[in-house]
């Protein structure tokens, strides 16, 4: 017997019990479509948070109080001052600019009664340049108001949708930050969603204003982060060196620990990389045990037929079939139905990885479920495996059995 | 009676039942020759089955020598068994074993693909089922046909490897008398025709009194030849 014809024989037999064989396939379908569709999501989530990464410009550096990854007794905050110092242009000849920004959470309120909590960063003018922010109306903060601690807020397109309704012809209105009233003067243009949170719902306040009236902190001068872009990404690393003498000397860390960290952009891509990484093959493990119970289910299903068939396969062995041709046949069936059962499984997993794409993209999450060739691959020829393996029982099972005794069989 | 096709030589077999060995033949010699049409005879019990699944190589005997058309069997393995199976032996039973799922053609087709044969397949089993009257039917499934008609079928399927025998177990067995008198009428007619050596098991001795010598077996020995 040439293989086609077994194909044709076992596509007979499962044709002959179609809801049998359908039921059977349900177990390989959905194990696959879980393995595709996590697999598939899980590769839009690294490419969606890599992409955001990638997005804040290779050359930008970022300061945090604290140490990761030594233990460090009250480290002191990053200020206002450590950020001016970093800016002087003879000390860090390789830093173009320096942004410091500081984040919390205040009540919002509307003269229209609409009322949230939202979060907002207190900015300096070059934060929009680094950030590459753009306003659709108006414009953004500008020194003056910095020094001014001026009233004013710029606004993302999102909030402005759920404050006002609308996101044009805002500027001039007040909104009120804990109760205080602030201007608008300038919406930004929609950035899409991030992985970070949406940035179009962002509230833009002058950083002194924040540090004076909205978000209170140790000391008034204290910040969260400070941006440093470095002059071009080939400078990032004497970038680093030159921020890290300042504030070393500023901290009074020469010697001993520092007590602030400095990220590159490179090291939060690799760290998300891991992470989101080890998110994938987590989760598309788990998915891969439903294909486990699927490859069982076969298993089950083809000792179910090889009992009912043993007359069968007398017969055939009657006939002059050998050990051989027996095996070839139920591994042909457990095979095919595995391998029909991983192809429809491709499908389902695409489909569920697009639905998810869509709703992420519908809560304004967006990001692109990629489905790609190795892992369907490896989803086909895992199934076929599944089948593959989980019918060698059965088989053996079949083809060891005695003519006389499986003839005799009732 | 020609040269014989069939040379049976102290054939035993034992089978172990607890402790005990019991013997299902018991030393049982016989010829067969080519074209010859036998009738196996005896109650139940008495190692028919046994005879015939040694016979027809679906089982080996623990003790004793056979040889069929020429080749001795008893020392062969397990597929080299199917290998003779399929080129010496056709199987008729009593409850047809037809494959439900497929047509007359594919079931008269099943013996020639696991011969390996497959350009002229279609035609030998068509001429196979034209043989046994059946030309009409070939697109058939097994349930759209008559008892009669499914007995035909497996005649054709045992006929269409031209083995050197046929071995009919209780042929008649499953079909009322006048039916199972036209099945008995092909068979001698098709060992007339084709001079196929028949070997039929059977209960009934208006079956067997249309053979030309009938084998008696009680207690697993030949009773009278």
């Amino acid at each position: 017997m040439n293989i086609t014809q077994s194909i044709l024989e076992a596509l007979e037999s499962l044709n002959a019990n179609r809801l049998r064989s359908g039921l059977t396939m349900l177990g390989i379908i959905i194990g696959v479509g879980a393995v595709i569709a996590m697999l598939a999501v899980g590769q839009g989530a690294q490419s969606s948070i890599t992409g955001a990464i990638s997005g804040i410009g290779t050359n930008l550096l970022f300061v945090a109080s604290g140490n990761r990854v030594q233990n460090v007794k009250n480290p002191r905050p990053i200020t206002m001052e450590d950020a001016q110092a970093i800016a002087d242009p003879l000390v860090s000849p390789d830093v173009a600019a320096v942004a410091p920004e500081i984040q919390g959470s205040v009540d919002v309120t509307v003269a229209n009664g609409k009322q949230t909590t939202n979060a907002i960063t207190g900015v300096t003018p070059d934060y929009f340049t680094m950030e590459n922010y753009t306003v659709t109306e108006g414009a953004v903060i500008t020194q003056d108001q910095i020094l001014g601690q001026a009233s004013v807020v710029v606004i993302g397109p999102t909030i402005a949708d759920t404050l006002f309704g609308r996101h044009d012809g805002l500027v001039g209105e007040t909104i009120r930050l804990n109760g205080q009233p602030f201007h608008i003067i300038g919406v930004t243009a929609s950035k899409g969603g991030g992985s970070f949170g949406s940035q179009d719902s962002s509230i833009f306040v002058p950083i002194s204003t924040a540090q004076t009236r909205l978000i209170h902190r140790a000391s008034v001068n204290q910040v969260d982060l400070i941006y440093v872009q470095a002059t071009s990404a080939d400078t990032v690393n004497q970038a680093t060196e030159e921020v890290t003498q300042v504030l070393e000397q500023r901290h009074h860390t020469p010697i001993g620990i520092d007590d602030f960290t400095i990220f590159s952009q490179k090291d939060i891509l690799s760290i998300a990389t891991t992470v989101t990484g080890v998110f994938t093959i987590f989760i598309g493990g788990i998915a891969g045990i439903s294909l486990l119970v699927g490859g069982i289910g076969i298993m089950n299903i083809m000792l179910v037929s090889v009992t009912e068939r043993t007359r069968e396969i007398g017969l055939r062995k009657a006939l002059g079939a050998r050990k051989r041709d027996i095996l070839t046949q139920f591994l042909t069936e457990s095979s095919l139905l595995s391998l029909f059962g991983g192809v429809i499984g491709i499908g389902l997993g695409w489909g569920l990885a697009l639905l998810i794409g869509r709703i992420a993209a519908a809560t304004g999450n967006a990001f692109n479920p990629t489905v790609n060739l190795s892992s369907i691959l490896l989803a086909t020829l895992f199934s076929a495996a599944v089948g593959l393996f989980f019918g060698i029982y059965p088989a053996n099972r079949a083809a060891g059995l005695e003519p006389v005794d499986a003839l005799r069989y009732e | 009676m020609g040269d014989p096709v069939i040379v049976a030589n102290n054939l035993t077999k034992v089978y172990k039942m607890g402790n005990q060995d019991v013997c299902a033949l018991c030393g049982v010699s016989l010829e067969i020759g080519r074209g010859e049409v036998v009738s196996i005879m005896g109650p139940s019990g008495s190692g028919k089955s046994t005879l015939m699944n040694i016979l027809g190589c679906l089982d080996l005997p623990t003790s004793g020598e056979y040889s069929l058309d020429g080749e001795e069997v008893s020392l062969l393995k397990d597929d080299e068994l199917a290998d003779i199976r399929n080129r010496k032996v056709g199987f008729v039973f009593q409850s047809f074993n037809l494959l439900n799922r497929t047509t007359a053609l594919a079931n008269v087709e099943l013996p020639l693909r696991y011969a390996g044969i497959t350009t002229s397949r279609r035609d030998l089993a068509l001429e196979a089922l034209e043989a046994v009257g059946l030309k009409e039917r070939v697109m058939h499934r097994p349930t759209e046909l008559s008892g009669g008609q499914q007995q035909r079928v497996a005649i054709a399927r045992a006929l269409v490897n031209a083995p050197a025998i046929i071995m009919a177990d209780e042929p008649t067995g499953n079909l009322d008398s006048k039916v199972g008198k036209e099945i008995m009428a092909l068979l001698l007619d098709l060992n007339h025709k084709k001079g196929t050596t028949l070997i039929i098991i059977t209960h009934d001795s208006s079956v067997a009194a249309q053979t030309q010598r009938i084998i008696h077996l009680r207690d697993g020995l030949i009773e009278a030849v």
